[in-house]
């Protein structure tokens, strides 16, 4: 396994100025990423996330070579970004969910041509990756559409054919799924975890959107205030934070207020005492449910998986 | 790696501009209210000037027929050579959108240019040739006798496509450390208009004046030269090589600005 991306104690700071007279300012250092250290593997998916301002978008563009580090390294394919930033470009692909690298006038289909030749693509090479991204993302309806009349889903799944036509080593996608309806997302997501399958491109990912990283990554790095706070997989992280499974009970008679449950507690008693929630902490369903089944009558039952938003906003609700 | 992104370049600027050009045709009524605002502006500068020819015989220099084809070429010349678009960059430097563009294997100064160099030669058949030729119809225009001069005429052109879209860039590379470049925009259209023969021939100025332009701004290689080029006024060898001259300076000078745009957007952020 040969590490795509290596960064060590990676740090940006930027120098804020305040104001704090009529004429006077005063200087301030923030560090936006405060000592980053990251190997992402080839072939590997990492999910990236952060509470709005970690630096997140500070370091992909740090990988990307659009922002000189302040301190520490980086290096992406063997090259350092920003001094080797256009012999990196040839090897990267860059989605950023809030930007366009299309061009506004041009239909989506030339400006995938025009892309052909700024990175030197052999014709065939380019006809097939298009081909595969015309099937799997649906791109034939609006291909000779120009891109300012394009939906945001549309045009997102234009971005990302964009970023993969020169069939880059690494792949950067900056909340590609932001703003998009639920069908658009699960293209893009579908899209991804293809590519992922396919193992030959490495692909960092940030988002909001942690559905898009309970499907698809496997490895989760955590930032917050520009530190990385959590690196592992997203069990890991429910281990870590000691998220819970839940069950919810829907029962005949109401819930009698002074049963003893060994291992788990009763977290919400609904519509009249008939629905219950409990979450389990040192025992497992099935001994829950044979407890259950000899003090309450039974209705109906379902086991809930803990979900990763809560443990996430505990994580940065703790900071 | 580096043999194929030299040989590669010139085709890879070559799709760049043919880019440029069909960008620039998918705006039709565009170029149809440019063309016919332009033919318009014609018919009211021609008459001024040949009116001044009327009283005193010629104007700066140039009879009536000179005269006449230094306005409409003129006209024609002015969607040509760029004087009052925006220039792109410097919205794309405002809304962050720059970042896609750096993320490019080609030089960033190096896409614009071609990407003008694709806009002119849109407008070139479109916007120069309805002005040229009505022109043509409703006045008696100058029209040189020598191929020759023809061929000097275009390269003029080429040049002040090439000093005008470079001093553009520089005005764009301003918003990487004021975000705004109206001011400097509108300060470039006063100044290349009035300073490069666009609004009248500067030899109606002083000829002190006049020579400082020449001899101290790009302004007049924009316009003045492709067009005394084209009338046969003054020297054409000359002229040209003073655009030739322009062309380095502007070119050295932007790629300056651009090194210290870009590393002050890599230090300091957007």
């Amino acid at each position: 396994m040969t590490a795509v991306i290596k960064t060590s104690a990676l740090r940006k700071d930027f120098t804020v100025w305040h104001k704090t007279g009529r004429l006077r300012r005063q200087r301030r250092v923030v560090s936006a990423v405060d000592g980053v250290d990251l190997t992402v593997t080839e072939g590997e998916l990492l999910g990236y996330i952060g509470p709005n301002g970690a630096g997140k978008s500070t370091t992909l563009k740090m990988m990307t070579g659009i922002l000189s580090p302040s301190g520490g390294q980086v290096s992406v394919c063997g090259l350092t970004p920003v001094p080797q930033r256009t012999t990196l470009a040839l090897r990267i692909g860059v989605v950023f969910g809030q930007r366009s690298q299309l061009w506004w006038d041009l239909p989506l289909s030339e400006s995938f041509s025009l892309l052909r030749h700024v990175y030197r693509v052999p014709a065939a090479d380019h006809a097939a990756r298009l081909r595969r991204c015309r099937e799997l993302l649906d791109l034939d309806a609006f291909l000779a559409t120009p891109v300012r009349q394009l939906s945001l889903g549309q045009r997102m799944r234009g971005e990302l054919t964009a970023a993969l036509l020169h069939g880059p080593k690494v792949l950067f996608l900056d909340e590609p799924t932001i703003g998009l309806d639920v069908l658009s997302k699960q293209a893009v997501r579908g899209f991804l975890a293809e590519l992922d399958a396919r193992g030959d491109t490495t692909v960092v990912l940030t988002t909001h959107d942690l559905a898009d990283i309970e499907k698809l990554c496997r490895r989760l790095v955590v930032i917050d205030h520009g530190r990385v706070v959590h690196d592992g997989t997203v069990a890991q992280l429910h281990a870590a934070y000691r998220s819970r499974r839940r069950v919810v009970v829907d029962l005949d008679a109401p819930w009698p207020a002074d049963l003893v449950l060994p291992g788990a507690s009763v977290e919400r008693v609904e519509a009249d005492g008939l629905r219950v929630t409990i979450a389990l902490e040192d025992t497992t369903a099935g001994e829950l449910l044979g407890r259950l089944a000899g003090s309450v009558a039974l209705r109906d039952l379902s086991v809930r998986e803990p979900e990763i938003d809560d443990v996430i906003a505990r994580l940065y609700a703790g900071r | 790696m580096s043999d194929t992104s030299t040989s590669g370049l010139p085709r890879i600027l070559a799709v760049v501009a043919a880019a440029g050009f069909r960008r620039h045709s998918t705006y039709r009524q565009a170029t149809i209210a440019g063309a016919f605002t332009n033919t318009m502006f014609g018919f009211m500068r021609c008459y001024i000037m040949l009116s001044v020819v009327d009283v005193t015989g010629q104007a700066g220099g140039y009879d009536r027929a000179q005269l006449a084809t230094f306005v409409w070429v003129g006209q024609g010349l002015l969607a040509v050579v760029n004087f009052w678009t925006p220039p792109e960059l410097a919205e794309r430097v405002r809304s962050g959108d720059v970042v896609a563009d750096l993320l490019r294997p080609v030089d960033l100064m190096a896409m614009v240019l071609a990407t003008d160099l694709g806009r002119a030669g849109y407008a070139l058949i479109t916007r120069f040739v309805v002005p040229v030729v009505v022109g043509m119809l409703a006045f008696d225009l100058f029209l040189p006798a020598d191929p020759l001069t023809y061929a000097a005429f275009a390269v003029s052109v080429l040049l002040a496509v090439l000093i005008s879209a470079t001093c553009l860039h520089l005005v764009a590379l301003t918003a990487f450390w004021l975000m705004d470049v109206r001011g400097v925009t509108m300060v470039w259209a006063l100044l290349s208009g009035a300073a490069s023969g666009l609004y009248f021939p500067l030899t109606l100025l002083p000829d002190w004046l006049a020579t400082l332009l020449w001899v101290g701004t790009p302004f007049p290689s924009l316009m003045q030269a492709p067009l005394d080029v084209l009338v046969g006024r003054g020297s054409a060898a000359l002229m040209v090589a003073g655009q030739v001259a322009w062309l380095a300076v502007v070119v050295a000078l932007a790629r300056v600005v651009q090194r210290r745009a870009l590393n002050r957007l890599v230090i300091q952020g957007g």
